[in-house]
């Protein structure tokens, strides 16, 4: 339950952090952190224009977008405390209840017959399906190296002995962030500030939602990346009480927003047709991760 | 009672053929249902009651050729035949109002009436009998029926020419099964199913393993494993559409039993026997998948997703025979569980996929996507029905694909305890293709569904849709209703699969203890789960209702970028939406590209075509069929047209099947008579 609360206030200021960075490393001073949450919060009053070809399903993807990534929280643990439900295997859940959510949006984008949106469209579904290996070999990695199944027994009895785990650990870390950026559409592999249909991928899906559905997916994309930020806390945070852990919660929160607008800054979007190349990079790091834990576990031949 | 039951049960059938010259076609029809709804609720009974007092058997005394005909009905028929009479039930049901279409080819009709009712009785039949001869008269039952079956519309010349192809593998099939069954006849002889097990505990291990791969390859056939599933892309999108729904549904499954059945009995390594499978499903599923993107043909796409399907199940088929080599007890459950429980699973979307897809070719008269767009508009419970569908076989939560996969993903990384080295790569191979085929398949089906539902019609035929009749959809209703019950209520199908995985259990040294437990807290875990998901949605949803509703909305055209005109044709088709995938995968697939440049200030109309062709098709069919007919084309000497040497080939070969025995013999003497010297 405290993992829930705390990644709903990471997600506040998450994307704010962002923007500063950005701002910052761009000589500008930038709005405040809360700037983001403040502008969700005047989609959210706002009317709306759909467009006439447009079915239910265009207004229920932004709402399944949300609670998949609601239901997915839930089982992301904080330490030494469980999520709300945690079961062997949970992880698959995770994947597959975020995957659902992809789906919605994914079709809703078809939904308007428009073909920025499929284009859109095409490019979310064949990422995400590239990114999801990786996640899912890091997962059996920690799996294999903690002999358990699920979020909360892998984190909660993860603790690090040699060298080799220390940079299995940092190198979790790298794949994480960068399966972050990608589910979130960010930066090496997609530019949210792009002023061009063509070279955009989740920000071109969405063209047509306006007002409260458009609210809801901009805030459901910060509870994602607030959501991989957990994660990555806990690969840290072990055992720990509560004086210390949530401290270093919401400093691993930061320490990845700052992350993420640093790379935002000096990185570059790369040719659509390199992006592939880039996401197998992912799986074949935590095949790496996966052949080290093996190796830490002498279990390798 | 087992006894009345085989015998009642097949009478009933008969009866209701015999019966058909005495009334008209409507009749028939009414008939057929009946018939299939009575006997489905009679075996279903009898499914039930072997499931809570054990299995029954009763052995009939057969004549001299077969020996004795044992009939056994244990958890693993009952199981199979639950799921077979579950899509038949809703196949007769849907394909009674389906055909209503062309209720005025009388004898067509009949025909298909016929071969439809001895089709379930054979299917029903094969998991019943425990004799290999009398298996193969009625493999061969079901073979020809469902051949009849899937040629309704053989006026068409693809139909023929698909259903030919369907015909003459599943001859090749029963050819591996005879070869197989004559094998253990010569040994042993005799045809029942215990003198499998007699003798393959009697001889080293390596005969077993070649004893399966026999049998593996005949039901692999039936199954749709690669490299033979060529006969599945052709038949499918041949056949009415409720019989492709039970081709895809239950006849491939046939294969999945026999594998199934056939490992209950084969005493052998069965290490090496589940690397085979694995391996061979790993790359089933991503192949099937893969190529099922570039399908443009709708029933061609879901007939390559069965092939992704049998691979699923078929790496839980191999997980599991891991588990019984190397005696782990959670692999074994979590194995042939999550394989069967995937069978059935298949069995329900899969069915209703094609339903679906019926529906869409009756209102389109199309099963070209690129036609198609839009459509939700004008047949709304077909197209919720198809992304139920959709969801459902994409493994997503709260639908049933998720709970087989899930199944089978909490063995894989169980399974990763393990100390050996070759075992541990074994699952990650299988961890990555399981993902690999979830993801594409995701692709798939956003391609399905947002192409042919969503978005404006692609083509400018105008079409007058007739209004859905709620009526027709009552087998489907039930179909989606199966698809959310297993996905909310795991839980009710563990104790039946439970039963099934501890007669492989017993059939092996491990020791069968309760410790299933954690097994079952985590299927009631993703139970609650799938529900809260489900009202969590449903809440928000409200919300956004309720907030949205006071809200100002104005209703405008599609953001065009200022472009006002009609933009239906430009609107994103199934091609462009699977570019990017195919040019990722291009060198796997094997595409035929008809390519015309634009050129010059005022170009031309130009045309551009994608073709998808199978590749392993091409190397394994095509192939070899070239080279032969290149080899027998030097003897078309022989065909001359002639009458008489006709009848003087007739005469030489006679004298040849003569001769040669006599000749080999006087040469055997011969060389006796070398040796002595």
């Amino acid at each position: 339950m405290i993992s829930f609360l705390l990644i709903i206030l990471a997600s506040f200021f998450f994307m704010g952090v962002v923007v500063r960075t950005k701002s910052i490393a761009s000589g500008r001073r930038g709005p405040g952190i809360f700037q983001p949450m403040k502008d969700i919060l005047r989609l959210l009053k706002k009317g709306s224009v759909y467009s006439k070809t447009t079915s239910l399903i265009f207004k229920i993807a932004p709402v399944a977008y949300l609670s998949s990534v609601l239901m997915a929280i839930l089982m992301v643990p904080h330490g030494n405390n469980p999520g709300f439900i945690s079961f062997d295997g949970d992880f698959v859940m995770f994947a597959y209840v975020l995957a659902f959510g992809k789906f919605m949006i994914i079709i809703s984008a078809l939904d308007t017959g428009s073909s920025f949106e499929g284009m859109g469209a095409s490019r979310e579904a064949l990422y995400s399906m590239l990114v999801e290996p990786a996640f899912f070999i890091l997962m059996g990695s920690f799996a294999l190296y903690t002999g358990h199944t699920s979020f909360f027994t892998i984190f909660s009895t993860l603790h690090y002995g040699s060298y080799i785990s220390y940079m299995l650990g940092a190198l979790a870390t790298f794949v994480f962030v960068l399966i972050a950026m990608i589910e979130n559409s960010r930066m090496p592999v997609d530019d949210p500030k792009t002023h061009l249909e063509l070279t955009m991928i989740h920000e071109v899906m969405v063209l047509d939602n306006s007002g409260f559905d458009l609210g809801l997916i901009q805030y459901t994309s910060y509870l994602k990346f607030a959501m991989y930020g957990a994660i990555i806390s806990n690969f840290f945070i072990g055992v720990l009480p509560f004086w210390i852990s949530i401290p270093m919660f919401l400093v691993v929160q930061f320490g990845f927003a700052i992350a993420v607008g640093v790379i935002e800054s000096f990185m570059a979007r790369f040719r659509m047709g390199h992006n592939p190349q880039f996401i197998f990079i992912l799986t074949s790091v935590s095949m790496l991760i996966f052949f080290g834990a093996l190796l830490v576990l002498g279990k390798f031949m | 009672m087992e006894k009345y039951f085989i015998e009642f049960f097949n009478l009933i059938g008969i009866i209701a053929i015999i019966s058909f010259p005495f009334f008209k076609t409507k009749g028939r029809g009414l008939i057929t249902l009946g018939v299939i709804i009575v006997q489905v609720i009679i075996s279903s009974i009898v499914a039930f009651y072997v499931f809570a007092n054990g299995p029954v058997s009763h052995t009939f005394t057969g004549s001299f050729i077969t020996g004795p005909i044992p009939f056994r009905i244990d958890f693993l028929s009952a199981w199979f035949i639950l799921v077979i009479s579950f899509t038949f039930l809703t196949g007769a049901w849907y394909g009674l109002h389906y055909m209503k279409k062309y209720k005025d080819q009388t004898d067509n009709l009949a025909l298909h009436m016929t071969a439809f009712i001895l089709l379930y009785n054979s299917i029903i039949d094969i998991c019943l009998v425990q004799n290999g001869l009398v298996l193969l008269v009625v493999w061969e039952i079901m073979a020809l029926s469902s051949f009849i079956a899937v040629i309704f519309e053989h006026n068409k010349k693809e139909t023929i020419k698909a259903g030919i192809n369907f015909l003459i593998q599943s001859h090749v099939c029963i050819l591996f099964l005879t070869m197989a069954f004559m094998w253990v006849k010569v040994k042993t002889g005799s045809f029942d199913f215990s003198a499998i097990t007699a003798y393959t505990s009697a001889e080293p291990a390596i005969t077993g393993i070649g004893l399966f791969l026999f049998f593996f390859f005949g039901f692999a056939i039936k199954a749709g494993f690669v490299p033979f599933h060529t006969w599945l892309p052709l038949a499918h999108p041949a056949a009415p559409a409720h019989i492709s729904g039970i081709m895809s549904g239950v006849i491939i499954k046939i294969g999945i039993y026999g594998i199934l059945r056939v490992l209950l009995l084969i005493k052998t390594d069965m290490v090496s026997l589940g690397y085979f499978i694995l391996a061979v499903s790993v790359i089933t599923g991503v192949y099937g998948v893969m190529l099922a993107i570039v399908q443009h043909n709708l029933k061609k796409l879901l007939a390559y997703h069965s092939i992704e399907n049998i691979g699923i199940i078929g790496i839980g088929i191999g997980l599991g025979c891991l588990g019984l080599g190397y005696n782990s007890q959670i692999l074994v459950v979590c194995g042939f569980g999550g394989a069967l429980l995937h069978t059935l699973n298949h069995s329900l979307f899969k069915s209703l996929l094609f339903y679906c897809a019926g529906i869409v070719y009756q209102k389109t008269h199309t099963m070209d996507i690129e036609k198609m767009g839009g459509l939700l508009k004008h047949i709304p419970r077909t197209g919720y029905l198809f992304l139920i569908g959709s969801l459902a076989i994409c493994g997503l939560p709260p639908f049933n694909g998720f709970v087989s996969e899930f199944f089978i993903y909490t063995g894989l990384f169980n399974g990763l305890q393990s100390n050996d080295f070759l075992f541990i790569m074994a699952l990650l191979f299988a961890i990555l293709g399981l993902v690999v085929i979830g993801g594409l398949a995701l692709i798939c089906f956003t391609k399905a569904f947002g192409i042919i539902f969503l978005g404006n019609s692609r083509d400018h035929e105008v079409r007058n849709f007739s209004k859905e009749k709620p009526m027709d959809f009552f087998p489907l209703y039930i179909v989606a209703l199966g698809i959310l019950i297993i996905g909310l209520l795991p839980v009710i199908l563990a104790p039946a699969l439970l039963k099934i995985t501890q007669m492989y259990m017993s059939a092996s040294v491990i020791p069968v203890t309760p410790a299933y437990n954690s097994i079952l807290g985590n299927l009631t875990s993703v139970g609650w789960y799938s529900l809260g998901f489900i009202a969590l949605t449903a809440l928000l949803y409200f919300l956004r209702h309720i907030i949205t509703s006071r809200r100002a909305q104005t209703i405008e055209a599609t953001w065009g970028c200022g472009y006002t005109g009609d933009a239906s044709k430009m609107q994103y088709t199934a091609s462009s939406f699977i570019r990017s995938y195919r040019k990722l995968a291009g060198s796997f697939l094997m595409i035929k590209k008809d390519k015309q440049e634009a050129s010059g200030l005022y170009p031309e109309h130009i045309n551009q075509e994608t073709h998808p062709y199978d590749r392993v098709e091409n190397w394994f069919i095509d192939k070899p069929l070239h080279l032969i007919r290149r080899f027998l084309n030097r003897f078309v000497f022989l065909q001359n047209g002639n009458i008489q040497a006709y009848i003087l080939y007739g005469f030489i070969f006679i004298g040849l099947v003569i001769l040669v025995p006599v000749i080999i013999e006087k040469l055997a003497v011969f060389f006796n008579f070398l040796n002595q010297l």
